[in-house]
């Protein structure tokens, strides 16, 4: 792990906005991706040698590919509205993680060899050369942004500095000079099926190891399927669910969900991937490779359903991408939309009353939710706008008695981020991942002291690691965070649960 | 007609040929390019109808501004709203006769300069004041702003002090449309705000103002949300798709 050398921000009771601080951030760049976590993506191996040519020329086509990305460049007024609205900059001080201060390090390229006024003026409008050193900072402040789209709420033109950040890692990637973290975790999706490069035969073991856990637990024989030809649903899920904690628990949650509700499922080794981390880097051609291989499972399985597991980024990805990328689904069983959320699903049996639940198995947990960026802000669940919020909280609340919210401005549309999204998950920027994660912080400690929360409930596998690894920082214990499945898991009283106990202990004093 | 007539006489053409060419040409960019992936801000509408009552709201109320800090709202939209009453009042200008509701709102759009010059000068208050919005402040802001304060008070001047032969100027803009050159009334406070005002129409095609058109473009805004429901292939990314079959 990389040495960790840096204060941690202190939690105040009202944010106080801080006054800026220039260059305090300038030292956090994550590592180089080498060679050979380049190539295999189609990237160059090292950083080209006429990369100023390139990087102007990158920029071209991706002005030509993305509306998005010219209007964006264009439109911005600097009306500052979007200055205090990004966690990076609440937690650093420095005035280019203000979000129009991160579009501005590129808009500055922009502006020099795509507009009038930069090619003749560029002083007037800020225009500067490509060089090394831009790039440099890039490198450096392109990764301290987790595409979290906070920025883009507030802008009056919706200006979302995401998408610029997506594409300045695009253009670095395309001129070989991009980042090791997420590179190397593509590769690997490529090369094996998912992020952590587990291979078929350990997934299976560790399905097994599940299966018995959950049958100590209850007594009640639930399967995690593997590869199961003609199941149903085909469930995708993060792998950090396969292994992490508290991650894990969210997996025998919806496992149960299904086995109670008499769905058969099945994970796909080739597709046992959630995660999408091409849109990190904002590459189509990877993002769009990665759920192809989520289509190619589908039809080699011969499911009927979709159902994808909690992750925020990539229920974006599956949710507003993924017709797109790996579409059109006239396959599969129009009854249902494509993908679905592990959390439609359960939200509708429960709504149904096919699941039995227990609320007082959860009365020694106050549990807040924290809502994941790229679920609140960038995709939906259910048929209305806003459903992304009602239906976790719902859930929730169906399966434990003591809710509390967080204040609001830090909820909803406007939650703050983890700190950890968007391709920041490495140990190479903890500081900045923990200096992020400050707003949150402050939020969730006024409901601890206020309201007694235990817990801060996450439905996104990066949320989950990222709040393992900084809620210590803070002062709290690293199990406060927890899967709503995890919930689930808990309240749900599945048939014949206790009986095998029963039987157990009859066999053993027999 | 003295040469100082005809200068402005071929400045208005030009600066009329820049504005309307440049900005027709960035909205011809701007449509031609396509968004290849669903990004709205969410939530978002599911209808185009639900788009079109999310747009009004960007576009006539500032929604999302409000959310974000009511001073730059208040000042902005003052300024806006100010601007557009005054735009709208000097229609009275260029036709003849007078349209009525034009006539109708000349009271207002007459103390609309000072509103106008009220919420400009509180956005220039924070680029000062501010230190987040004084960093990201360059030259060409400040800038943009003069242009425009000038131009406020150049006029707020002509109709509350040195008033100018408007009969004849209104007979210059219509000579202008009518190919039909009339002479410009010469005195320096007029000669000065209309040089603003071309200055103005001349740097708007290459400049933040083109927030104007493109907030209409922004698919943070204008996207309906339905993704699952119907897909939405970029003609490029559809060639990958037909590639691989
Ligand atoms: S809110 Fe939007 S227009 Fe205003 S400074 Fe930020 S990015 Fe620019
Ligand atoms: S997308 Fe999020 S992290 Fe990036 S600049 Fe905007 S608010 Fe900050």
């Amino acid at each position: 792990m990389a040495k960790v050398d840096f204060d941690t921000p202190e939690m105040q009771e009202v944010s106080i906005l801080p006054k800026i601080k220039p260059g305090s951030m300038e030292h956090s760049s994550p590592f180089v991706a080498k060679d050979i976590h380049q190539e295999p993506l189609g990237f160059p191996g090292e950083l080209v040698e006429n990369f100023e040519e390139k990087v102007v020329e990158k920029m071209g086509d991706l002005l030509d590919k993305y509306r998005g990305f010219r209007v964006f460049l264009d439109s911005c007024v600097k009306c500052g509205a979007c200055t205090d609205k990004c966690h990076y900059y609440l937690g650093t001080s420095d005035p280019k993680n203000m979000p129009v201060g991160r579009q501005d390090l590129l808009r500055s390229v922009y502006r020099r060899y795509f507009t009038f006024a930069g090619k003749y003026f560029p002083k007037l409008v800020g225009a500067r050369d490509v060089s090394k050193e831009v790039l440099d900072e890039w490198h450096s402040y392109f990764h301290q942004c987790s595409q979290c789209r906070r920025c883009s709420v507030f802008c009056p033109y919706g200006i979302d500095t995401a998408e610029i950040s997506m594409a300045a890692r695009e253009i670095l990637d395309s001129v070989g000079y991009g980042q090791k973290y997420c590179n190397e975790i593509i590769g690997k999706v490529f090369k094996i099926g998912n992020n952590l490069g587990l291979p078929g035969p350990a997934l299976e073991d560790t399905l097994e190891g599940l299966e018995e856990d959950v049958m100590d637990d209850t007594g009640v024989e639930v399967k995690f399927p593997l590869d199961v030809q003609g199941a149903e649903v085909l469930l995708v899920t993060p792998s950090a669910d396969f292994f992490a904690e508290p991650h894990i628990d969210g997996l025998m949650g919806y496992a149960k969900v299904f086995h109670a509700a008499g769905i058969s499922w099945t994970i796909s080794s080739y597709a046992s991937e959630a995660a999408n981390f091409g849109m990190f880097i904002g590459s189509y051609d990877n993002m769009r490779k990665i759920s192809q291989r989520i289509r190619k499972a589908a039809m080699d399985l011969g499911v009927k359903r979709i159902v994808f597991g909690e992750c925020g980024h990539a229920w974006r990805v599956a949710y507003s991408f993924l017709n797109t990328l790996a579409g059109p689904w006239d396959f599969l069983d129009p009854k249902y939309p494509v993908p679905q959320h592990i959390l439609e699903v359960t939200h509708g049996l429960i709504q149904e009353g096919k699941l039995n639940i227990d609320k007082s198995r959860n009365d020694d947990i106050v549990p807040t939710f924290h809502d994941s960026c790229n679920v609140a802000r960038a995709s939906r669940m259910g048929d209305k706008p806003g459903g992304q919020f009602e239906i976790p909280r719902e859930v929730i609340k169906a399966v434990c008695n003591n809710y509390v919210d967080m204040a609001p401005g830090t909820t909803h549309e406007a939650t703050f981020c983890c700190g950890g999204g968007g391709g920041l998950l490495t140990d190479d920027l903890m500081e900045i991942r923990v200096k992020g994660a400050l707003p949150r912080m402050e939020a969730y400690k006024q409901v601890t002291e206020n309201n007694g929360v235990t817990n801060i409930v996450a439905i996104c596998a990066i949320c989950k690691a990222q709040f393992t690894k900084i809620l210590p920082f803070y002062g709290f214990g690293m199990d406060a965070i927890m899967s709503a499945h995890q919930l689930v898991s808990n309240a749900i009283v599945l048939e014949g649960e206790g009986q095998d106990d029963a039987d157990e202990s009859e066999a053993s004093e027999a | 007609m003295s040469s100082v007539s005809v200068i402005y006489a071929l400045m208005f053409y030009f600066a009329t040929a820049v504005i309307v060419v440049g900005v027709g040409r960035k909205i011809a960019q701007y449509a031609r390019t396509p968004a290849p992936l669903k990004i709205p801000t969410t939530p978002a509408p599911v209808t185009k109808g639900g788009v079109v009552v999310r747009m009004a709201k960007e576009v006539v109320l500032f929604a999302s501004l409000f959310k974000s800090n009511k001073w730059i709202w208040i000042f902005g939209w003052m300024f806006h709203f100010a601007l557009l009453l005054v735009l709208l009042r000097h229609l009275r200008y260029f036709t003849d006769p007078v349209w009525e509701w034009v006539a109708l709102i000349q009271p207002f759009g007459k103390y609309a300069a000072f509103a106008m010059l009220a919420g400009l000068a509180g956005l220039w208050a924070r680029r000062i004041v501010v230190d987040r919005v004084r960093y990201i402040t360059g030259p060409s802001d400040h800038l943009m702003l003069a242009l425009l304060v000038g131009i406020g008070i150049t006029g707020a001047l002509m109709t509350y002090v040195s008033h100018t032969d408007i009969v004849a100027v209104k007979a210059f803009f219509i000579g202008l449309i009518t190919f039909n050159w009339q002479p410009l009334p010469t005195d320096g406070v007029l000669l000065a705000h209309l040089g603003l005002v071309v200055a103005l129409m001349i740097v708007f095609p290459f400049s933040k103002l083109l927030h104007a058109p493109g907030v209409f473009f922004s698919p943070t805004r204008n996207q309906v949300d339905n993704p699952r429901e119907k897909r939405h292939v970029a003609p490029w990314a559809a060639k990958l798709d037909a590639r691989e079959e």
